[in-house]
């Protein structure tokens, strides 16, 4: 009912302000406000695209400036390793070779280059002195370690497959042009002359860069040398100290939060703790690390054992979060069915609740150990630095303690050198850094999908 | 014995025990399980945990402890020598750690030629060995042979003593089970003191090291300083407000680029997009997430240093004089915050409960109206809260402002400018072998005491503020 007179007087009724036109047809103030919706929805979309924007440009630089990497330019050379130079008694003892220093081995390949440079026929104002610029400044290292290796081949000429240096492959690969080298002390542009001559000729010519993956830190002089597999070992110990002690303590931690901890000021102390933890910035462990594993306890600096320790600490609130996550997750009712039929409280967590929890503990630690992997500010201060990682350890057992470094922070050594060269290296370190990280997120996506259960 | 074997060695008396027990168990009621309180394995377990957990201990606090001991006890024998106590020592545990390789009497060494010998060995030295620190390695080297003797004895006859003990406590009616599960729930709340310990020790870490930096450097200075300019040779000024003040900018500019396009991409996807591009984009945004700080420090290095070059540098507006500067670190900075923004904004949007939106539209309003003026309204102390914690995460950063923001500390208001943080400068300030007793390498940790103070109430006011704002709509 309405207050309205149902029959009264027309003059009665209030004089109301009619609309002049229909109601299905808009007005201003109504197209206002759905252009003012069409608007923020529009920001909303473009909020959306510039993320995904800024995700693409930053795969596309990586993987546009570090496929570089992979390829590696080569150069066969054939080095008359004279026995006058080499071995005038004619030993053929390699401590005997061992004296022979590098600088005894540059005569020798400075010949070969001549001869090379001289069977293209180009002509150039450059001494034979200049020509070594074209190759590796390592070249000399690696055909002494070859001679020392294998004795007999002193008195033969043999065909070594040597790397020119980091200009050339830079000119090969299109990163260094004859302009950029005006200025470049360390290549000239007749030197390029001669590479043309040489890819004409087939003498170099460009591969699979395998050593890159395996390969060991190189001086700042020798970017065309650098890999970095030997941080990947580091990484690897590390990893395998994480594994041994996150996923052991993180678990038994959260079973004893979630499942058998009393509600008092005592849990809630160690919940906001570990909470507080996970914000904590990751430099701040290494100081921790450093302050404790090193200077208190004396471990050896620079040991993926010590950077093991430090990143445990670190991935301990993550795994710890996800795992008691999963564990509320397996409904009271298991538990209930095991505490029925007279398990103890430890028989129906170890024997029931803890195998159901298991894919999502997985999933934690796998997450857990991927944001370790790319952690790299604690390894700077634990002395986890990327030029440390020139050797491979001894042994199975020495990986641990030797002094070694990560893949992140042999990346972050790159980035930091000088040369342009070493960039490309940085930015293939992060395409294999980045392929381990989607590996091991992809095993967690799967092993959420094929084990997670819903109740 | 290294404490590898006697690890090992603990481990097979353990088996043993557990071997052990199980059949005195089983063999005082001859095989009968009812008249046994426990299951037989529970016997077994009892007595290997008895043995496993005090030789553990003591062998790990020992591992953990000595060299920190044996240091102490070796130091007064430098006292008296030239340069610096912390540098001189760590020579002598190199020598003392070579001497072991060499494998020679200690007391036929001379230090003629030792450090080639040395060399050798595979352990570097800085200078030549001098016979004080010869002597005091040969000290360090006795001291530890000592202590190598006494741990070996004091675990294999604490574990031997505990199995012998356990072995014989067994009988049919101990309450083994009962036991074996008081010691695993000691071993579960251990493993949740180890958050408390990782705390108490950074704090400790911190405090002293603090403590020590400002015995030698007053605070004072430290805290109202305007210059930063450490020299190793001494004769430094170390006043953290540069530092600070280009923190507090480059998480400025991170956090006006990320709020924003973090929040409306979470609006968007939480109030707009079907569930299909839901399904797509919201992985794909977090993708961002799961990129180490490293690759995003090479970027803002190698491509938006140089991409904002061409624009702000000298061949375009002429802004700019190199690629690393304030902009630089807060851009990039703000894209690895986007993800983190929008998840958590997501979540705490998707907590306001539907019957307000419904109420809204229901009253007419358009969707970005009840967005606008009811959800968002709604969700603010949570966004706040989102908000802070980015906040923090962003002053922590330290790999895209070492690589992005360059390494002048200065205060200036020009974004354009290279400056640095205080993350950065702690790294500067500690990398490579450096002299822990010198004020420029004891600043780091009154940086990092500052960082972790300031990081720590950001984030208990953040997780505060997000754990109220959700209890408010259960």
């Amino acid at each position: 009912m309405t207050d309205l007179p149902l029959n009264g007087a027309a003059g009665a009724i209030p004089d109301f302000p009619r609309p002049a036109r229909s109601i299905l047809e808009t007005d201003a103030r109504t197209r206002a406000r759905n252009r003012a919706e069409a608007r923020f929805r529009a920001y909303g979309l473009a909020a959306l695209l510039v993320g995904l924007f800024f995700l693409v440009l930053l795969l596309g630089s990586i993987l546009w400036n570090g496929m570089g990497a992979f390829m590696q330019t080569r150069m066969t050379l054939e080095v008359e390793l004279l026995e006058s130079e080499l071995d005038p008694e004619g030993t053929r003892d390699p401590a005997v070779l061992a004296e022979t220093s590098t600088f005894g081995y540059g005569d020798l390949i400075e010949a070969a280059l001549v001869r090379t440079v001289a069977a293209t026929g180009v002509q150039t104002g450059l001494e034979a002195g200049d020509l070594d610029d074209l190759l590796s400044s390592g070249t000399a290292a690696r055909i002494r370690d070859a001679v020392i290796a294998d004795p007999s081949l002193v008195g033969q000429t043999v065909t070594f497959d040597v790397l020119p240096s980091s200009r050339v492959d830079g000119y090969i690969k299109g990163r260094v042009t004859r302009e950029s080298l005006a200025n470049d002390k360390n290549l000239s542009p007749e030197h390029l002359d001669i590479v043309d001559a040489l890819v004409a000729q087939g003498t170099l010519d460009r591969g699979f860069n395998l050593s890159f993956i395996t390969g060991a830190d190189a001086s700042e002089k020798r970017p065309e040398e650098a890999g970095i597999g030997v941080a990947m070992i580091g990484s690897f110990y590390m990893m395998l100290v994480v594994l041994g002690l996150s996923l052991p303590i993180g678990v038994a931690a959260s079973i004893y939060l979630e499942e058998f901890a009393p509600k008092n000021r005592f849990t809630d102390l160690i919940e906001v703790n570990i909470a507080n933890l996970a914000a904590v910035p990751s430099i701040v462990y290494g100081i921790l690390g450093l302050a404790v594993f090193i200077q208190f306890a004396g471990l050896p600096q620079s040991a993926p054992l010590v950077g093991g320790l430090v990143l445990t600490l670190l991935t301990l609130p993550t795994i710890i979060i996800a795992t008691r996550a999963s564990l509320r997750a397996v409904p009271p009712s298991i538990r209930d069915a095991a505490l029925g039929v007279g398990a103890s409280k430890m028989q129906a967590v170890f024997h029931h609740v803890l195998p159901l929890a298991v894919p999502g503990i997985m999933t934690g630690t796998i997450i857990g150990m991927a944001h370790a992997l790319g952690e790299t500010a604690p390894l700077l201060l634990i002395g986890m630095v990327g030029f440390v990682a020139s050797n491979y350890p001894g042994g199975v057992l020495d990986g641990f303690t030797s002094p070694n470094s990560a893949m992140p922070a042999q990346i972050y050594e790159w980035a930091k050198r000088a040369d342009p060269a070493f960039y490309e290296r940085a930015w293939g370190g992060i395409i294999v850094l980045l392929v381990f990280l989607l590996v091991m997120n992809l095993m967690a996506v799967l092993v959420r999908r094929r084990f997670e259960r819903r109740w | 014995m290294s404490p590898g074997w006697l690890f090992l060695l603990v481990l097979l008396i353990a088996a043993a025990g557990y071997v052990l027990g199980r059949s005195r168990a089983l063999s005082a009621t001859g095989g009968s399980l009812r008249t046994m309180h426990s299951l037989p394995g529970a016997y077994g377990w009892n007595v290997a945990m008895a043995v496993l957990i005090p030789s553990l201990l003591i062998l790990a606090v020992w591992t953990l402890v000595a060299p920190a001991v044996l240091g102490r006890l070796v130091t007064p024998m430098m006292a008296g020598q030239e340069g610096n106590l912390s540098l001189l020592m760590s020579d002598v545990r190199r020598v003392a750690d070579g001497l072991l390789l060499l494998g020679e009497d200690p007391a036929s060494i001379t230090t003629e030629g030792l450090r080639d010998r040395l060399a050798e060995a595979g352990v570097a030295l800085g200078q030549d060995v001098s016979n004080a620190t010869l002597a005091a390695a040969a000290r360090y080297d006795v001291l530890g042979a000592w202590s190598h003797w006494l741990l070996t004895i004091l675990v294999l006859s604490v574990a031997l003593g505990a199995a012998a003990l356990a072995v014989r406590r067994t009988t049919p009616t101990l309450r083994a089970r009962n036991e074996v599960e008081r010691g695993i729930r000691g071993l579960l709340i251990a493993a949740a003191l180890v958050a408390i310990a990782t705390t108490v020790g950074i704090v400790l870490a911190l405090i002293f090291n603090t403590i020590k930096f400002f015995q030698i450097y007053p605070a004072s200075e430290f805290f109202f300083g305007t210059t930063w300019t450490p020299s190793f040779g001494g004769g430094s000024e170390l006043g953290i407000l540069p530092l600070v003040w280009g923190t507090l900018y480059i998480s400025t500019i991170a956090l006006f680029v990320a709020v924003p396009l973090g929040l409306l991409s979470a609006v968007y996807l939480s109030e707009y997009a079907s569930s299909r591009v839901r399904a797509w984009a919201k992985p794909m945004l977090e993708v961002l997430a799961g990129i180490p700080s490293i690759v995003y420090g090479l970027f803002a290095l190698l491509t938006v240093g140089p991409a904002l070059m061409l624009v702000f540098g000298d061949g375009g507006l002429g802004w700019m004089q190199g690629g690393t500067a304030v902009i630089t670190a807060g851009l990039v900075m703000g894209i690895m915050l986007i993800p983190f923004v929008s998840s958590l904004s997501d979540d705490i949007i998707n907590a306001v409960p539907q019957a307000m939106r419904d109420g809204s539209l229901g009253l007419g309003a358009t969707r970005s109206e009840t967005i606008r003026q009811v959800v968002l309204p709604a969700a603010l102390p949570g966004i706040m809260g989102a908000v802070l914690l980015a906040a923090s995460r962003a002053i922590g950063e330290t790999m895209i402002v070492v690589l992005g923001a360059g390494a002048a500390a200065r205060l200036s208001l020009n974004p354009f400018e290279a400056m640095t943080t205080i993350t950065a400068k702690i790294v500067s300030q500690l990398t490579g072998d450096q002299d822990f007793s010198s004020p420029e390498a004891l600043v780091a940790f009154a940086l990092a005491m500052s960082l972790f103070v300031v990081t720590l109430c950001l984030n208990i006011v953040a997780l505060w503020i997000v754990r109220r704002y959700r209890e408010q709509y259960e």
